[in-house]
């Protein structure tokens, strides 16, 4: 073996200043010499910690030790079998509070970078379909039983793809017109390139023979019992928690304040960057307020960046140690020049005689005693109130479920928060019906709705049976 | 899927369209609206919907050439298929025995208030129709409400045909109160003015609002409107609203947000269009 190596080869990345002026994807990924390099500092542990960080159970030092090997067919076969997304996981999964967070390298220096040996691999299986030989699983006998899953994102593609191999026939609804939920509207295109969605729905599609139904609004054009009715023997819920939240504040409905969801849906999911090529247009001021500070947030700052903004500041009424966001993000934004007001909170949106936004009123704020999530509660400081110019403001302050499926779900109970109830293997309580990821957790990630989307899939496939 | 078997100009720039889509054909009701995608890169533009013959599965769109994609979509030709068609969309209207319902359709919404105004009709409403458009040959749909109602009225706003604006509706109403009203038009001024006319009166009038919409599912909040004190979504709460608690200086101005771009996209595809073909 060789000799423990603490420090993690550097992942190439598009330099900041040259980044924020374009729309393609910032980290460039590994070499094979860099992914082997890395790879081989693995001391593949015999109980290896990193497996137990994971929500989808990735065999790491298997696919790990494949790469030091470079087998790169093994690698990808080992990480297929857990994994039907791994080009997404490794681009956007936290890997730093996950599988990253229990590996012993992590004490003594960094830990093994198993996102970017997972996007390697991945990145290059896609590149070589054949000699990869992921693309064409042998799938077993069709066990002639049907499955609606509603919601094509992490959660409801995962759940698909493992009832598919498993023999099930799979149809997807879908409300849009793209199939990939929060992978194709809301993470932007700098950090999950599109083409890598489709190429994973293509994927279940065109090798493991999952149908989509798109542009389907489901409570709306049909509903639970209908499925269940028209012979689908278990219906899986993953439409997330899509509707925004605003702050409520006088002046928020002012032309130029956008949800982050409909800030991002235009520009991911319509392509308003491309505009007028594409239809969707956006309009992005000089002076940009984002307001929040999860993923959401930086995504939003990043993206008012590169649509030609001047000045994007995030505004957030509490430190930096309590940011949501990922450190990795939070770096990248800090980098390219985005500004956090600290401690800050708007009180009220101010706009012109046009009804455009011209600035915002905030107010100061202290922390104080911790909250009920652990977190020091913000307080306003009396009379630290001001005014500041921006012709654009940003509410990312997170999204909650839908109600349309649960209120059109007779039997499907529902949490106070709205979100839907079920067990840990995502059975609600109606009779054939399983849910998961944001829809019943609330706004979390997309690795978190993978893992509840294969926990499902065992639990239907059993039911199944 | 989305497929046009039958295409009309009802009016010149007002084109009609009807679509196979059995499956919305088989859910929607009067006041419902769906979003229509018209090419691949093309925006999601929400239209009320004019109708629906779940026998031959198909939907009827009726609409104004007045942007880029709706100036595509007056292109479609029967046999083409649209990229995308979400519905149906929103509540149906409410519909019961009121008694007598004033109904009145702008331009375009004349359309869908007819879809709307025959299930008034069926469920024993008598209806005082009134329509009105800009001038006479942008009138649509008269006869067929004409054939619907109890007493029908025609206004234009240049006095072409009928009463010149709809003032004269103070004097239907003095006639024959209604007992409920249903205010149809994408123009917010004309559906401000029933309002205010039917305001006084106390008839309660329900107008369905056009602001700009994005996914029509109720993720975005791009069509938020003021109703009441309240910021309501127009695609999931509505699209019909009060239309005595409507803050329409909200809707007005929100609904302009993009008029530039609107210009820029319409100009690019026209233009863009005749530079083409002079080049070749």
């Amino acid at each position: 073996m060789a000799k423990l190596n603490l420090n993690r080869v550097p992942m190439n990345k598009q330099e900041p200043e040259i980044r924020r002026w374009n729309p393609y994807e910032v980290a460039l990924g590994y070499s094979y010499e860099q992914a082997v390099e890395e790879a081989n500092r693995c001391l593949q542990c015999k109980k290896p910690g990193c497996m137990n960080g994971c929500p989808v159970n990735v065999d790491i030092p298997g696919f790990v030790g494949a790469l030091a090997q470079g087998d790169l067919p093994q690698a990808a076969q080992v990480l297929w079998k857990h994994n039907s997304l791994p080009a997404i996981c490794g681009r956007v999964c936290p890997q730093e509070t996950q599988c990253e967070s229990q590996c012993v390298l992590g004490k003594k220096g960094a830990p093994i970078a198993i996102g970017r040996l997972e996007r390697f691999v991945a990145d290059w299986a896609r590149a070589n379909p054949e000699e990869s030989g992921v693309f064409n699983p042998e799938l077993p006998k069709s066990t002639g039983k049907k499955v609606a899953i509603l919601g094509s994102g992490p959660a409801g593609l995962t759940c698909a793809a493992d009832l598919a191999k498993s023999g099930h026939q799979v149809t997807v609804f879908e409300a849009l017109h793209l199939a990939g939920g929060v992978c194709v509207y809301g993470i932007p295109e700098f950090r999950l390139p599109k083409s890598i969605v489709q190429a994973e729905v293509n994927y279940l599609q065109n090798t493991l023979g999952v149908d989509f139904e798109l542009n389907h609004v489901m409570g709306r054009i049909s509903n639970v019992d209908e499925l269940l009715k028209d012979g689908y023997d278990a219906v899986f819920l993953g439409v997330g928690a899509g509707a925004p939240m605003f702050l409520n504040i006088p002046g928020e409905n002012s032309k130029g304040v956008y949800s982050a969801n409909e800030f991002l849906v235009r520009l991911n999911l319509m392509k308003a960057y491309l505009f007028p090529q594409y239809d969707t247009p956006i309009k992005i001021g000089k002076r940009v307020a984002v307001l929040g500070a999860g993923n959401v947030t930086m995504d939003s700052a990043r993206w008012a960046l590169r649509m030609g903004a001047e000045e994007v500041h995030v505004v957030y009424r509490r430190t930096k140690a309590e940011m949501p966001a990922r450190a990795e993000e939070r770096g990248n934004a800090e980098e390219e020049g985005i500004i956090f007001d600290l401690l800050t909170n708007p009180s009220q949106v101010l706009s012109d005689e046009q009804g455009w936004v011209k600035g915002m009123e905030c107010v100061r704020m202290e922390l104080g005693e911790p909250d009920e999530s652990g977190r020091r509660r913000p307080v306003p400081i009396k009379g630290s109130e001001f005014v500041v110019d921006f012709d654009t403001v940003v509410p990312a302050l997170g999204t909650q479920p839908n109600p349309l499926i649960p209120r059109t779900t007779p039997g499907l109970e529902t949490t106070k928060r709205g979100t839907v109830q079920a067990d840990e293997n995502g059975k609600t309580t109606k009779e054939g019906v399983w849910a998961g990821g944001d829809i019943v957790t609330g706004a979390a990630t997309v690795i978190s709705a993978m893992g509840a989307g294969k926990r499902a899939s065992a639990a239907i496939n059993e039911y199944l049976k | 899927m989305n497929k046009i078997v039958e295409k009309k100009e009802l009016a010149p720039k007002i084109k009609q369209l009807d679509i196979e889509n059995p499956e919305i054909a088989a859910k929607v009701s009067p006041g419902q609206f769906a979003i229509v995608i018209t090419g691949g890169k093309g925006e999601r533009f929400p239209l009320t919907v004019a109708g629906a013959d779940p026998s031959k599965g198909t939907i009827r769109l009726i609409f104004n050439e007045v942007g880029k994609s709706s100036k595509e979509l007056g292109t479609f030709s029967v046999g083409q298929e649209l990229r995308g068609l979400a519905g149906p969309l929103g509540n149906p209207t409410e519909i019961e025995n009121f008694g007598t319902v004033l109904c009145f359709g702008g331009g375009v919404m004349s359309g869908p208030l007819l879809y709307i105004a025959e299930a008034f009709r069926q469920a024993g409403n008598k209806l005082i129709v009134a329509i009105g458009a800009r001038t006479s040959e942008l009138l649509i749909f008269k006869e067929e409400l004409q054939a619907i109602a109890d007493k029908f009225y025609v206004c234009t706003d240049d006095g072409s045909e009928g009463y010149q604006g709809v003032d004269f509706l103070n004097d239907v109403l003095k006639e024959k109160k209604g007992d409920y009203a249903l205010a149809m038009s994408v123009a917010t001024a004309t559906q401000k003015a029933i309002c205010e006319i039917t305001r006084p009166f106390g008839i309660k009038t329900i107008t369905s609002l056009t602001p700009i919409m994005l996914d029509g599912t109720g993720m975005c909040g791009a069509c938020r409107v003021n109703v009441g004190g309240e910021t309501k979504f127009a695609c999931v709460d509505g699209p019909e609203f009060d239309g005595h608690l409507v803050d329409w200086d909200l809707l007005e101005s929100r609904k302009r947000t993009y008029v530039a771009e609107e210009r820029t996209s319409s100009l690019c595809y026209e233009m863009g269009e005749e530079f083409a073909s002079a080049e070749k």
